[in-house]
Formats: structure tokens, C-alpha cells, sequence
């Protein structure tokens, strides 16, 4: 059969991916490891000898643990955005980065929670969340959407991997038996067979449609935290939307990433191409133009309404903070959008230098959300002990900060060992669909 | 009514403590509350029996062994949720008698337990632009009636008592710290460290007195409900010599700094009370007085230690001082 004989050559085709470890691969992931394994000292650190060893004190309680919680899972729902519409509206070029897509989505989502729990004084006594629930906290809204979204992106990033379990487990002969076995488990019982192949794809299309919604509610609530309180600069009505562009425009510049990089070490020159790069750098583009869009508009009604409080906030960013101000939000947004918006300028390289930008811009956007407004409360702080004034972080936050990147790699470098990052049901699916048509065209 | 902790010579607070502020909680001799007479500390019974007054004025008879151990006017966790009957605490600052004499921050530091810097009440000097004169702003909690620490609380670790008193429960807070970025007057205190008094256990915890502190977990102004429940005014209150502190009862309409008990409403309406930061919608049970006419000129309240002074130098009046070389 054509198919089945396809399916061999596709897993002949990427199998080196899934075995392959080079010297390279060895040495990033014992670098990666050696990361994460300094974090975790820090974390018994802060364990141990409690929030005293970090940057945080009473003024500033939220350091940049809440911002690295906020990248995260804002990155987490941006990724199940885009790939939720990748899947509803059947995009053409989909295949070859929808994998990379929801594998963000997941790990994202893994990672960044762990950093909300490290901003928590008494691990001990998490379970009172569940214990002393009280529903009127956006606390424990934010738990609730964030719970559903992680169990709901899981089953959407099963259900895509289910065909290519299938695959795997078919053409598994002279693997490992515990890969076998693996494959067979995870692949439960599916033969791709016409019924089996349409109920899935039903399946996926309507979790599609679910996860986009699921991740306009996570990211309001996760934007609420902030903006339901009366803090300057953080009580502002558009935080919500604020947050959804934020996110995606974090979100695709961390697939443009992820996309040159597979592409470079994993040598996909023939799957990721620079169509791809140029369809989402023109959708970054638009991103950015809304994000900057956004960013002025807050910043501006702060300025021309000049209340007080927000006038100190200003003085703040605009002073204390000055270079990380121009930074954050004209250089991490100026520089992409001019990067993107001539044609000429759009090389696969400049492409991904663009989404760098972006992304150091955006983290730094939120830090300018998060610090700032903490240092300037309403009632001025009159206190003599320079970590009480100004916010740093110490070593200890960002060893476990590097430590939850360097997860989100080695968890990514993982999968992409466990099943091929380019769908290899997709390849058949479209070239299925391809078949369909050239008689009709005929 | 009996009091067991008569006041010395003070003739005035008796008279406020007449007019019936604290009513009969504290007042029965080991005045111990009764814990509760729920049903599932019925089982272990003693056999011996108590006569004990209850909040309400009734005198009951109950098992010894359903009488919490705790000290006078010590209450429960679980007791402390419930405030005291039929109150509305308020408290009236008078901004025009303050000398930042940091009494009351002593007194209050004294009686929680606190380290030097950790304050409760803190003392400001506030100077609302440029042109206006500076004044000794003593901030406390402001127990609002809509307070935003209480709503975002996702535990239900500090709650707000119908007696109009918001408190924290350190056994239930988690640290997630919410309720110190949602406090617009950033009146909480957090422990971020662990320290030596957190284990002394003598005196048994109890949100009223927020002793023993504990790591990881948020503090604020709690008002001392222990001392109401005896009758006596809060620490703060109690320590101030200018008398700048008033505090009672708003269902009563009356407070009191120790020396002079006056109506509360009319207080306000004589002196033009206001609360800070009105328009954030809180509606805070702080009220002020406004500086004017003061018993002491703002420089009396330099006479402070130098690292006190070097908090204020932000303050544009200070950074003029120093300019002049008159500081």
C-alpha cells in the first residue's frame, strides 16, 4: 500500500532525530542539567532559609518570579491561541510548525507555575488553597483557569500526537522494547482507519476552538491580578487585551526561535522554510504594531490625565528607570516593527533577530509593569534600608529564573526525541489531501 | 460590673469604659472566653463544672474542659473571627498634636513583639506639594470597610470582623502576598525570614496579638483587640503623651485618647476629619484631623534618632532644610 510505504520512509526520514545524540546534543543537554541543578541548590536555599535570601522585601513582594510566572504562561496561552487557529482554520503552511506550536504551549505551562509557587512564602500549606478555597480571589481564579487550561492543552497536544504514535509503534522494528511498548501504549489502539481518522479530526477541531477560548479567559484573569487592584499602573481597564497581545507577541517570537533553531541543529532546511519565517514574521509584524499600539495608549492616558499617583509612577519609570523604559518599549518594539515592515529587511536571520528583540523587549516591559509600580505606592516609602527602596534581584532568583529556561530546553529537546517535531500524519494528511484535488483541478 | 484591670486614677477612661465600650467580654474574673460550645468538643468532657458570662450577659454553666486555656482576653484563631458584639471600632488621629514623638510606634512595637524596623504604625512626614506645609502623619491600619487586602485573599487568612476590625490568621496565611500589593497604604509587614522570637511559644498564638509571629506569613496594625476586650484603649493610643490618638466606638459615637472622651461624629464635624486617600473607595475607619492650629512646630519632631531623620529625605521641606544647611 502507497501509504503505509509512505509512512516507512517518513519514519526512515526522521528517525536520525529521535536516536541521534552527537556530541553537541550530549553537551547541551549535560549544560542544561548542570543549570537546572544549580537552581534546585537555590531552591533548597529558599526553602530553607526562607524569602530573606531574595531581592524581594516589603515594599516590592513581587519580583521577577511573578514576571517570569507571567512570560510563561502568557507564552503558554499564546501558543495554544495560535495553534488553536492553526487547527480551526486548517492553515495551509500549518504542519510544519504546529508541533513546535503546542509543544511551547505544554511546556510553557509546566514551567511557568512553578514560578508563582516560588513567590509563595508557605509551600507547606499550598493544599489550604484547596483547603480554605475562598472563589472571590483572583488567586484562586487564576488557579482554576490556569488548571483547566494545562489539562485542556494536554489532551488538544495528545490528540495531535496520537497519528504519529500510531506511525512509530508501526514501524518500531529493531527498537528498544520499552520504545515499543511506549508507542503501543500511547498510541491506544489507533489504525488510522477512515472512521478513526475522521473522529480525530473532529476531536481536534472542536479542543481547537476550545483551547482558543480557554486561553482568552486564562490570560484576562492572569491580567486581572494585576489590574483589579488600585495600584497605579497596574489598575487599567485594557490590561486584559494588554496581556492577549503581549502574549502573542512573546508567544510567536519564542516559535520564530524554536523554529530557527530545530532548523539549524536538526537540519529541516526542507520542512521549515523561509515561507514560514516570512508568514510569522508578518504576523509578529501586526502583532507588534498592536502591542505598540497598546503600550502607547496606556502609558499616554497615565501621562495626559496626570493624577498624581500616576504622575509619581511616570517620574519613576522615567528617572529611575530610564534606559530600561526605552528599551522595553521603544527599541523591543520599533526594532522589530522596522525589521518586518521592508520586504528587503526579511531574511530568515533578520527575522529571528527581530523576534529576539521582541522578546528581551517584552520581558523587560513587564518587569517596567511589575517593579516600578511596587517601588512608587501611594503613601511615599520613608525607610533608610536601600533594599526596602529599590528592588534587585539576587542570585538566588535568577539561578532558579535561568533554571526554569533551561527546563523549558532540555523538556522540548526531550520530546523532539520521543516523536519527530514535524507531524509526520501531517505530511501524509496534506499529501492525501493533494492527491484529492489534482483530478478536480483536471 | 467588675473590672479586673481597674485603670489607675483615670477618671476619664473609667467614664469611657462606663459608657460600656468593651460591654462584659473581658470583664469576669479568669475571663477566659468560653472557646465554643460547639458539639465536637462536647465529647471530652471533664465532669466539673464552670459558671462563665458569656458575650451577651448571660451566666452559663458549662463543661471546665470546653474553656480554652488560653490568657486573658486571648482568643482562638476561630474566636478571633467573630469580633466583639455590637461594636464599630474607629480611630481618630489628630494631626495638628503630633510631635513624632514614635511613642506610639514603641508602645506598639513593645506589645507585638516587633524588631526595630518592622513597625506596625509608622509614622510619615507628608508634605502634599510643594507649597504645603509638612506634617507627622502616623498611619496605622485602616481597617477599611471594603477592604482590598480581604477580597484578594485567596485563603480566607485575613478576614474583616463585623466589629469593623481586619485581622490576619498567620495559620492560614500561605505568603502569597497579594493582599500586601493590593493594600494601597502598604500597611502589612512581611516575614521573610525566619527569627528567634517566631519560637517562643509561651504565650499561645492568637490573631488578636499576632504573637508569636510566624515566617512566611503577612503582619499588619490589628488594632489590639486583646486590650479592647479588656477595656483598655489600643498600645498605640495608650502610649501617646500628646494624646493625638482617639479611640472608640462609632455605634456609640464616642472616642477617647485616655484624657478627653468626646463625641465621635461631633469630633469630626468640629475639626473637619477627613480619611486618606478617599477616593480610592476603601472607606477607611482611620479618620484624620487636619494639621492646622498645631500644639508644636513640625521641627520638634527632629529630635529623633539620625537614621529615623534620614527617612524623610525625600520630603521637599527636607531637602530644603539641607540646602540651607539648617539640618
Amino acid at each position: 500500500m502507497d501509504v503505509v510505504k509512505r509512512k516507512k520512509e517518513l519514519v526512515k526520514e526522521f528517525s536520525p532525530l529521535l536516536e541521534k545524540s552527537t556530541k553537541t546534543s550530549k553537551i547541551w543537554v549535560g549544560f542544561l542539567i548542570a543549570i537546572i541543578l544549580v537552581g534546585l541548590v537555590a531552591f533548597v536555599i529558599q526553602f530553607r532559609k526562607g524569602h530573606i535570601v531574595t531581592g524581594m522585601r516589603d515594599n516590592v513582594v513581587w519580583g521577577i518570579y511573578i514576571i517570569n510566572f507571567i512570560f510563561f504562561v502568557c507564552l503558554s496561552y499564546s501558543g495554544a491561541f495560535i495553534s488553536g487557529i492553526l487547527h480551526f482554520f486548517k492553515t495551509p503552511w500549518k504542519n510544519s510548525v504546529s508541533r513546535i506550536v503546542e509543544v511551547i504551549t505544554v511546556l510553557s505551562l509546566i514551567v511557568g507555575p512553578i514560578f508563582i509557587l516560588l513567590c509563595i512564602g508557605r509551600l507547606d500549606r499550598l493544599y489550604f488553597l484547596f483547603l480554605y478555597p475562598r472563589i472571590q480571589s483572583p488567586i484562586t481564579w487564576d488557579i482554576i483557569a490556569i488548571m483547566t487550561d494545562l489539562i485542556g492543552c494536554f489532551i488538544y497536544l495528545y490528540l495531535t500526537f496520537i497519528p504519529d504514535f500510531a506511525i512509530l509503534r508501526d514501524n518500531s522494528e529493531g527498537q528498544p522494547k520499552w520504545r515499543q511498548k511506549v508507542y503501543k501504549w500511547l498510541a491506544i489502539n489507533y489504525h488510522d482507519t477512515e472512521t478513526q481518522r475522521e473522529k480525530l479530526h473532529k476531536i481536534t477541531r472542536t479542543m481547537s476552538a476550545m483551547i482558543i477560548a480557554l486561553a482568552i479567559i486564562a490570560y484576562s484573569v492572569l491580567a486581572w491580578i494585576f489590574s483589579l487592584t488600585v495600584q497605579p499602573g497596574w489598575n487599567s481597564s485594557i490590561f486584559a487585551p494588554y496581556f492577549i497581545i503581549a502574549g502573542l507577541y512573546s508567544g510567536i517570537s519564542v516559535i520564530i526561535i524554536a523554529m530557527y533553531l530545530i532548523r539549524k541543529f536538526y537540519h529541516l532546511d526542507h520542512y521549515i522554510r523561509k515561507v514560514h519565517f516570512i508568514g510569522a514574521g508578518v504576523i509578529l509584524l501586526v502583532i507588534s504594531l498592536l502591542y505598540g499600539y497598546f503600550t502607547f495608549s496606556e502609558y499616554f492616558s497615565r501621562w495626559f490625565s496626570h493624577k498624581d499617583a500616576d504622575m509619581k509612577l511616570l517620574d519613576t519609570l522615567f528617572n529611575k528607570y530610564f534606559w530600561e523604559f526605552i528599551f522595553a518599549n521603544y527599541i523591543g518594539i520599533l526594532v522589530p516593527i522596522v525589521i518586518l515592515f521592508f520586504k528587503k529587511f526579511r531574511t530568515i536571520k533578520s527575522i529571528t533577530f527581530a523576534a529576539v528583540v521582541a522578546i528581551l523587549g517584552l520581558y523587560m516591559n513587564r518587569y517596567l509593569i511589575v517593579v516600578p509600580t511596587l517601588e512608587t505606592p501611594y503613601l511615599p516609602i520613608q525607610d533608610t534600608r536601600p533594599e526596602y527602596i529599590h528592588y534587585t534581584a539576587t542570585w538566588i532568583e535568577w539561578s532558579l529564573s535561568f533554571a526554569g529556561i533551561a527546563a523549558f530546553i532540555l523538556f522540548f529537546i526531550l520530546i523532539m526525541r520521543l516523536v519527530p517535531i514535524i507531524p509526520m500524519s501531517g505530511i501524509i494528511d496534506h499529501e492525501r489531501e493533494e492527491k484529492k484535488k489534482k483530478p478536480r483541478i483536471i | 460590673m467588675a473590672n479586673k484591670n481597674p485603670e489607675k486614677g483615670n477618671e476619664n477612661r473609667r467614664k469611657f469604659l462606663r459608657l460600656g465600650l468593651m460591654s462584659s467580654v473581658s470583664a469576669f474574673a479568669g475571663a477566659s472566653l468560653i472557646s465554643n460550645l460547639a458539639p465536637d468538643e462536647e465529647e471530652k468532657t471533664s465532669g466539673e463544672k464552670v459558671r462563665v458570662l458569656t458575650p451577651d450577659g448571660k451566666m452559663v454553666e458549662v463543661d471546665a474542659a470546653s474553656i480554652n486555656k488560653y490568657p486573658e482576653a486571648l482568643v482562638t484563631p476561630e474566636e478571633s473571627r467573630k469580633g466583639i458584639p455590637d461594636k464599630q471600632f474607629v480611630m481618630v488621629i489628630d494631626l495638628s498634636k503630633c510631635k513624632n514623638a514614635r511613642k506610639c510606634v514603641e508602645g506598639c512595637q513593645k506589645a507585638h513583639k516587633l524588631d526595630n524596623h518592622e513597625e506596625f504604625m509608622k509614622v510619615q512626614l507628608i508634605q502634599d506639594n510643594e507649597e504645603g506645609s509638612p506634617y507627622w502623619f502616623p498611619k496605622p491600619c485602616f481597617h477599611c470597610d471594603e477592604p482590598p487586602c480581604v477580597t484578594v485573599c485567596p485563603t480566607g487568612a485575613t478576614f474583616k470582623r463585623d466589629d469593623g476590625i481586619v485581622l490576619i490568621d498567620n495559620e492560614r496565611c500561605i505568603g502569597c502576598k497579594f493582599c500586601v500589593t493590593s493594600c494601597p497604604y502598604s500597611a502589612r509587614t512581611f516575614n521573610w525570614g525566619h527569627k528567634e522570637k517566631f519560637d517562643d511559644k509561651s504565650q499561645p498564638y492568637s490573631p488578636e496579638t499576632q504573637v508569636p509571629a510566624a515566617e512566611g506569613t503577612v503582619m499588619k496594625c490589628d488594632f489590639c483587640p486583646d486590650m479592647l476586650r479588656q477595656g483598655k484603649l489600643p498600645h498605640c493610643a495608650q502610649s501617646c503623651p500628646m494624646g493625638v490618638i482617639y479611640f472608640g466606638d462609632k455605634n456609640e459615637d464616642i472616642v477617647t485618647n485616655g484624657s478627653e472622651t468626646v463625641s465621635f461624629s461631633q469630633l469630626i464635624k468640629d475639626k473637619g476629619g477627613y480619611r486618606h486617600l478617599e477616593h480610592l473607595g476603601t472607606k477607611p475607619n482611620v479618620y484624620y484631623l487636619p494639621a492646622v492650629d498645631r500644639q508644636f512646630p513640625l521641627e520638634r519632631g527632629f529630635d529623633v534618632d539620625e537614621e529615623i531623620l534620614e527617612r524623610y529625605k525625600d520630603v521637599p521641606y527636607m531637602k530644603d532644610l539641607k540646602e540651607q544647611g539648617k539640618l
